[in-house]
């Protein structure tokens, strides 16, 4: 051990750092510029966006939004992770239809894919539940059957299906076969493997993606309104088609899907540290210790973690 | 409790086990040795089925692995079948393998749990007596990457014997410690020896083959070279391969 008269802080003179000061400050004269001409230009009309911002209408059209999202991402990540697994399995028949569903619905865009469950009526007019090729137990009418919405979640958590399914494949792949191996030489079936063992370990690597996609679903869900499905979007096209208040409506829309994107990034970072259990590193920095860090210091300071790695 | 009669595995073009002979009696603890590549942890997968062998006949306590005789066929077993029998035996890996996600005691109670469906708060109990039992009572809330690597391989143990099998196999269970960690996770293993449990030992740790086991084998090239004594197999080999390989490890 060193005496403690060497642990003195050193005086030295610090690094100047000119080229950031310069950065900083065209920063500041950018945000500056931007904040003047939002608050400055009438043409905003702010207070017609707030008046439109609460509005039975509005807060309706939200609670769609918000459905449409949370239902079609909750479709896209139940199916998607099915698909992982058929993916993954020693089967090539199971593990190529796997593909073929990941090849046609990745590759096609998912505005068409909505518009084409919208009219999936033409298609099939009659859709029945049954048997195949045998007795029926469920009979409809299509057009009845697939409302706006509901071609709405098709088209979207069908198409996020796909890309799930290639999150849940990249974690279950990233977890270790002694992993498995150990579960299967306990006496867990393959089944049980994955659920309890596997599954969790994967999470890691599946929720950080996941929580893009949801923040994406979230913002793709307005492609609904081309089906008139009265969320966010196609609610305030609706008012202002009338009103000719085209700006400040637009903007109770991109207000709005600011704030649910960060409540969604908020409830990420909880959830990921959830799965880190035993596992060190986070990989993230709580929301409220970043915004503390750039309001309270100029700069980020790195961060020992309790893997012992730097974030 | 283990007999094999001339089991062979190929992966492809590869012969790994080309025809392994070997019987363990009850409560015996047999040490295998061997150089890189020989097959031996392939043939420990092979007895809890974790691997398909390509012929030859495998069987643990009297019954066939993998397969039931019906109408003098064989007929293959259905996945739970196989992962009843494979409850009944232990194995502990190089890379310890617990799982991270879970704390000691969590790791030792989840397959009592979940495949003999024991009740929770009994089986939490009886966890932390094996815990105990080897030497990490305190140690149950950590989880594994906060323990040692002999900490892990004994919490591995204790993970196995939960299931309260009548074989243990051990691939290696000291290779991947560092050298002060070895002589616990040994003590851990002589401790089982002496309370009669069967064990088939795949180790480089010639000292305790020395001492613990009552019968030493070597493998090489996918088959059981010479086995024996350890007096006489460590000591006075009778194969110029064995007594090669000896005179490298010691
Ligand atoms: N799943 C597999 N697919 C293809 N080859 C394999 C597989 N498992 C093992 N092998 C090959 O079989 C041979 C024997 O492997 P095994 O792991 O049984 O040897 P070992 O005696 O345990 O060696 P070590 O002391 O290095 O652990 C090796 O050449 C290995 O490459
Ligand atoms: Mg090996």
């Amino acid at each position: 051990m060193a005496p403690a008269a060497h642990l003195e802080p050193l005086a030295y003179r610090p690094v100047r750092h000119v080229g950031r000061w310069v950065g900083v400050g065209a920063l500041a004269v950018v945000g500056a510029m931007l904040v003047n001409t939002l608050v400055s230009n009438p043409r905003y009309q702010w207070d017609v966006m707030w008046a439109n911002f609460t509005t039975a209408t509005t807060l309706g059209a939200l609670w769609v939004t918000v459905q449409l999202t949370v239902v079609s991402m909750a479709v896209g990540a139940m199916l998607g992770t099915l698909l992982a697994v058929m993916r993954l399995s020693p089967s090539p028949l199971v593990s190529s239809a796997s593909w073929t569903y990941v090849w046609v619905f990745r590759g096609t865009p998912v505005i068409v894919q909505i518009l084409f469950w919208n009219f999936v009526s033409a298609l099939y007019p009659q859709l029945s539940i049954g048997v195949p090729f045998g007795p029926e137990l469920l009979h409809g009418d299509a057009n009845q059957l697939i409302s706006p919405f509901t071609a709405a979640v098709l088209g979207l958590g069908l198409n996020e299906a796909a890309y799930m399914a290639e999150i849940v494949r990249a974690g279950l792949l990233s977890v270790g076969s002694g992993q498995t191996e150990a579960a299967l030489a306990l006496g867990l079936t393959r089944l049980q493997s994955l659920r309890r063992v596997v599954l969790p370990q994967a999470m890691r690597v599946i929720v950080p993606p996941t929580g893009n996609e949801m923040i994406s679903m979230l913002k793709t869900s307005s492609l609904a309104s081309v089906i008139a499905v009265t969320e966010l979007l196609y609610s305030v096209q609706i008012v202002y088609s009338r009103t000719f208040e085209q700006v400040p409506l637009l903007l109770v829309a991109v207000v709005w899907y600011l704030v649910l994107t960060t409540v969604l990034s908020i409830g990420q970072y909880y959830i990921e540290r959830h799965f880190a259990r035993g596992g060190g590193a986070t990989g993230a920095s709580s929301p409220w210790k970043v915004l503390r860090r750039s309001v309270g210091q100029g700069h980020v300071r790195p961060q020992l973690t309790g893997s012992g790695g730097l974030v | 409790m283990v007999r094999a009669e001339r089991v062979y595995k190929a992966f492809g073009h590869r012969e790994v086990l080309r025809g392994v002979d070997l019987d363990v009696a009850r409560g015996e603890v047999v040490c295998l040795l061997g150089p890189s590549g020989s097959g031996k942890s392939t043939f420990l997968r092979c007895v809890n089925h974790l691997e398909r062998i390509d012929s030859g006949r495998l069987w643990v306590d009297g019954e066939l692995v993998g397969y039931r005789r019906k109408d003098g066929r064989l007929q293959e077993l259905k996945e739970r079948e196989v992962a009843r029998k494979r409850s009944e035996i232990g194995m502990v890996f190089q890379q310890f393998n617990l799982f991270p996600h879970m704390t000691a005691l969590d790791n030792v109670s989840l397959a009592p749990v979940l495949v003999r469906k024991q009740a929770r708060p009994e089986t939490r109990d009886r966890s932390r007596a094996l815990l105990e039992r080897v030497g990490l009572g305190e140690r149950a809330d950590a989880y594994p990457s906060e323990l040692s690597g002999g900490q892990q391989q004994r919490v591995a143990i204790a993970r196995a014997l939960a299931m309260s099998p009548s074989l243990m196999l051990f691939d290696e269970p000291t290779s991947a410690l560092d050298p002060e960690l070895v002589g616990e996770v040994l003590e851990v293993m002589r401790d089982l020896a002496r309370s009669g449990m069967t064990m088939v030992v795949v180790t480089h740790e010639i000292g305790f083959a020395r001492e613990v086991a009552n019968r030493v084998a070597f493998m090489d090239g996918g088959v059981i070279v010479e086995s024996g004594p350890p007096g006489e197999v460590l000591r006075k080999p009778k194969s110029e391969r064995t007594r090669s390989f000896i005179s490298k490890v010691l």
